[in-house]
């Protein structure tokens, strides 16, 4: 007896279909897993069969066969488990093989046959939905999240024995909702009105989310740099739900998530000792990397100086391309990586260049410290902030502005830009190049003498020329004015985060 | 064209004998090495005659060296000197200038880039050097800046060695202060060193100049630097010692100074600072104290002759008048936003008004946010 039944791969984040075939004929009792599999899914073998037996089905005592197919796709993990056993069961006639096929099976099993809670339903769903299947069987942990897919029917079931019952059509299904639309709107995250003073960084992180600017905060330890960072998601638009879906579906690839839909923006602060591959996404087999757990978020990295220098240059894709392709073996992935980048550093080795007179570092050492910081990420900050201590009567004083207002605005401004860059297919201030800018940056009188008069004086390079551009723009346009006046020029003059062509350090 | 007959004011180039000996220091490069013991003693090395220097020096490179000694092609020399874009001035010359002539081991030709007669002009006026520590406090590099700034303001000619930290910020300094300054360098006078200083040297040389004893492609060899400190010393009528530490080559300067009779004055440091352990040491010695560029002036020109202009004040009138409140806050010593904001100003009208003094070059932003006050 033949049976066969559709499960999915990740690869990557994206879903592969794999079909599971089950071949029993008579012969010595074995059982053999076929189709580049892992230890994983050679594992299987012990598992499906006692999951089978414990769950009083017989196992057949005959020669069973099971082949992975394709297979070419290397395959990993416990995620055919579920598949395995089902196709067996039909093969030998134990589940209806016709009710199988409209279905795609998905999650890990335990000895006891109970499925167990397996990470990545959400891309399982999609890819179920674009196979033409109309129902899937996942663990009932992951039937919520299964279930944002429109136009699939999912079922979570909480053992084999239940599974086979649903298909035989002995047992209804359990109803599975996704996550009710009101859940969205509930947000722990951390609020811009814990903050007391941090004038210009408030004003500095209202400025990033509006354009969506990458924005680099420097201090000296303990001023605060981490803390406006974590808040910088609380100001940005709220996902979308085709947004909400692709993050939901990264972070349950990834295993970080298990539930509904997301509705936060993703804060991802990987350590600085994070590999190269652990920032881009890589390994075996591939897994997403923090730039694609920050995809529509915010991705931070605090004591930039202190990253090695491979792994920083293998964000400049990511950061150009919003995806980043990774080689591995024969296959190219792609990973989507679209995010905000919030950088920290010390203004120095020592970390107090402005607190008084504690600074301790020499000419060398602070260039030595530009150097560490220079290059293409640096090209890529719009803006350069410097975080101070708050003086006592900051600390006294109420919160300065809250993230539902410092949002409201944030949309505003957004929504302004996305009018204007419709022709261009939409996007913000922050993705402009200098012919978008050129196009769509309209300088008062006033303002052009001032940018003028600063390029003019060397004290801009052409690139930050550009960078001031962009940025007068998004304060503009967080003000509901058309034209870019003199004021927003020199406030991103202020602002901008300085070239070393532009030589801030002694001559 | 030898020594005897004399060469004029007019000559274009050094003569023979001058050319063959600098050629000489140079070709011994690698044996002074071996041969330098302190920096005091380099100028008696250099007074010697060239058969005794090198019967002195040479060692087992004598017979070599003495070839090419007698080969040396003087015009081949002076072609080399062109073709680099460096100009010669020897000591034969009635140019050459006449405090360092009065020292002893004073070098046989000066290669000069950014114009002979500049430097000439530059070195004949007065002349004070700053010298200091390669990693030199924010303290320092300020002081170091507006005492250039200052004295550069005041007409007088600057001179240092173009090093990293309190060298170059003198430069820096005089430069902004619209003075002319001299770098004498360690190695060839065409060469930039340190390169990192690429941009400075230009503005050096396109007001100034940049000297050396040493021909062009000449190599950088730790003997270079004390020889070249002996001509800043040598150059200047003071020499000013901001921050060096107890075995500083900015103190083989002050010696060397000192030895010339000429005036020497250090900046006062914090007793607890190993960076001014040097200076301190030396105004224990008796160096004049300095605390500012009216120090210096009263130590060259006598007490109360000469005066500078407070440079904030000049820069303060080419400020417009709306900014000179927050201008005024921040020459005050409000340098930074935080402190900036403490007195009631709005956060937008403040980053426009500092970006506008930034653009216009009256302050300069520093690590940490800093704001510093130019010239």
């Amino acid at each position: 007896m033949l049976a066969q039944v559709a499960t999915f791969a990740i690869d990557g984040v994206e879903p592969r279909p794999v079909w599971v075939e089950v071949d029993i004929r008579s012969g010595l009792p074995t059982f053999t897993i076929v189709g580049l599999g892992d230890t994983a899914v050679r594992e299987s073998r012990d598992r499906v069969r006692a999951a089978i037996q414990n769950s009083r089905f017989t196992f057949p005592q005959s020669r069973v066969t099971a082949n992975l197919a394709p297979a070419f796709l290397r395959k990993a993990g416990p995620g055919f488990d579920a598949a395995l056993a089902l196709a067996v069961l039909a093969a030998s006639g134990q589940v209806p093989a016709e009710a199988l096929a409209r279905y795609a099976v998905y999650g890990e099993l335990s000895l006891g046959g109970e499925l167990r809670d397996s990470p990545g339903a959400l891309a399982v769903a999609e890819g179920a939905h674009r196979a033409g299947l109309e129902r899937l069987i996942v663990p009932c942990e992951r039937a919520r999240e299964a279930a944002l897919v429109e136009g699939i029917r999912v079922v979570g079931v909480a053992s084999l024995r239940e599974a086979a019952a649903v298909l035989s059509g002995r047992e209804p299904p359990r109803p599975t909702t996704s996550s009710p639309a009101g859940a969205a709107t509930i947000r722990t995250e951390p609020d811009l009105s814990d903050v007391r003073g941090h004038e210009l960084p408030l004003l500095a992180l209202q400025i990033a989310a509006a354009g969506g600017h990458n924005l680099l905060l420097e201090g000296a330890p303990g001023t605060g740099k981490t803390m406006l960072a974590r808040r910088l998601p609380s100001i940005l638009p709220p996902l979308t739900r085709a947004q909400a879906i692709e993050v939901t579906r990264i972070h349950s690839v990834a295993g970080l998530h298990a539930g509904g839909l997301i509705s936060a923006r993703p804060f991802r602060a990987p350590h600085h000792t994070v590999s190269a591959s652990g920032l881009v996404g890589g390994g075996t087999p591939p897994r997403p990397g923090e730039a694609s757990l920050a995809h529509h978020g915010v991705l931070f990295l605090d004591e930039l100086s202190e990253f090695q220098r491979t792994s920083l240059d293998a964000l400049r894709q990511p950061l150009e391309d919003g995806h980043v392709m990774v080689v591995r073996g024969q296959r190219v992935l792609e990973l989507p990586t679209r995010f905000m980048l919030v950088a920290a550093s010390n203004p120095c080795p020592c970390g107090f260049a402005g607190v008084g007179d504690r600074c301790c570092c020499g000419e060398v050492d602070l260039r030595r410290h530009r150097r560490r910081l220079s290059g293409p990420l640096l090209d890529r900050m719009d803006l350069l902030v410097t975080v101070e201590r708050p003086q006592e009567r900051e600390l006294r004083a109420p919160p300065l502005t809250s993230s539902a207002r410092a949002r409201e605005r944030v949309l505003a401004a957004r929504q302004r830009q996305q009018a204007r860059l419709a022709s261009a297919g939409g996007g913000c201030n922050g993705e402009m190049d200098s012919r978008l800018a050129r196009r769509h940056v309209r300088l008062d009188r006033a303002a052009e003498l001032a940018l003028g008069a600063a390029y003019e004086r060397n004290a801009l390079s052409a690139r930050g020329r550009h960078r001031v551009l962009r940025v007068a723009r998004t304060i503009a346009d967080l003000d509901g004015r058309d034209r870019v006046s003199a004021a927003d020029v020199l406030m991103a003059v202020s602002l901008r985060q300085r070239d070393l062509a532009e030589g801030s350090l002694a001559a | 064209m030898t020594a005897g007959t004399g060469n004029t004011a007019a000559s274009e180039r050094a003569c023979e004998e001058c050319l063959r000996r600098s050629w000489l220091v140079a070709r011994l490069g690698a044996q002074f090495d071996f041969a330098r013991r302190r920096g005091r003693d380099l100028p008696l090395i250099f007074d010697l005659p060239d058969a005794r220097l090198i019967a002195a020096i040479a060692g087992a490179a004598r017979p070599a060296v003495e070839r090419e000694y007698d080969a040396f092609d003087p015009q081949a020399a002076a072609a080399r000197c062109s073709a680099a874009g460096v100009e010669t001035l020897c000591r034969c010359h009635s140019e050459y200038p006449r405090r360092l002539a009065a020292t002893t081991g004073s070098p046989a030709v000066l290669h000069v880039v950014g114009g002979r007669e500049r430097f000439v002009r530059l070195v004949t006026a007065e002349t004070v050097s700053i010298v200091g520590a390669r990693r030199g406090s924010p303290y320092g590099l300020e002081i170091a800046r507006s005492l250039g700034r200052a004295l550069g303001a005041a007409g007088l000619t600057v001179v240092s060695g173009m090093a990293l930290g309190i060298d170059s910020a003198a430069h820096a300094g005089t430069l902004e202060g619209e003075g002319a300054t001299v770098a004498v360098l360690p190695a060839g006078a065409e060469r930039p060193y340190p390169a990192s200083k690429r941009g400075l040297y230009r503005r050096i040389t396109g007001s100034g100049a940049a000297v050396s004893e040493l021909p062009p492609g000449s190599e950088i060899r730790r003997w270079t630097f004390p020889a070249r400190n002996r001509i800043i010393a040598g150059l200047s009528a003071m020499t000013v010692v901001i921050e060096a530490g107890e075995r500083s080559g900015s103190l083989i300067t002050a010696a060397l100074a000192e030895d010339l009779g000429r005036e020497l004055g250090a900046v006062p440091g914090r007793v607890t600072s190993a960076l001014s352990a040097g200076t301190n040491e030396l105004l224990a010695r008796g160096a004049r104290v300095i605390r500012d560029a009216e120090d210096v002036l009263d130590a060259i020109f006598g007490a109360g002759v000469r005066r500078t202009v407070p440079a904030s004040r000049v820069s303060r009138c080419s400020v417009r008048a709306e900014l000179r409140e927050l201008f005024d806050a921040l020459a005050g010593g409000c340098d930074t936003l935080g402190a900036l904001m403490g007195s009631g100003r709005s956060l937008d009208q403040t980053l426009t008004q500092l970006a506008e003094l930034e653009v216009s070059g009256h302050i300069r932003r520093e690590a940490g946010g800093r704001y510093v006050v130019r010239a």
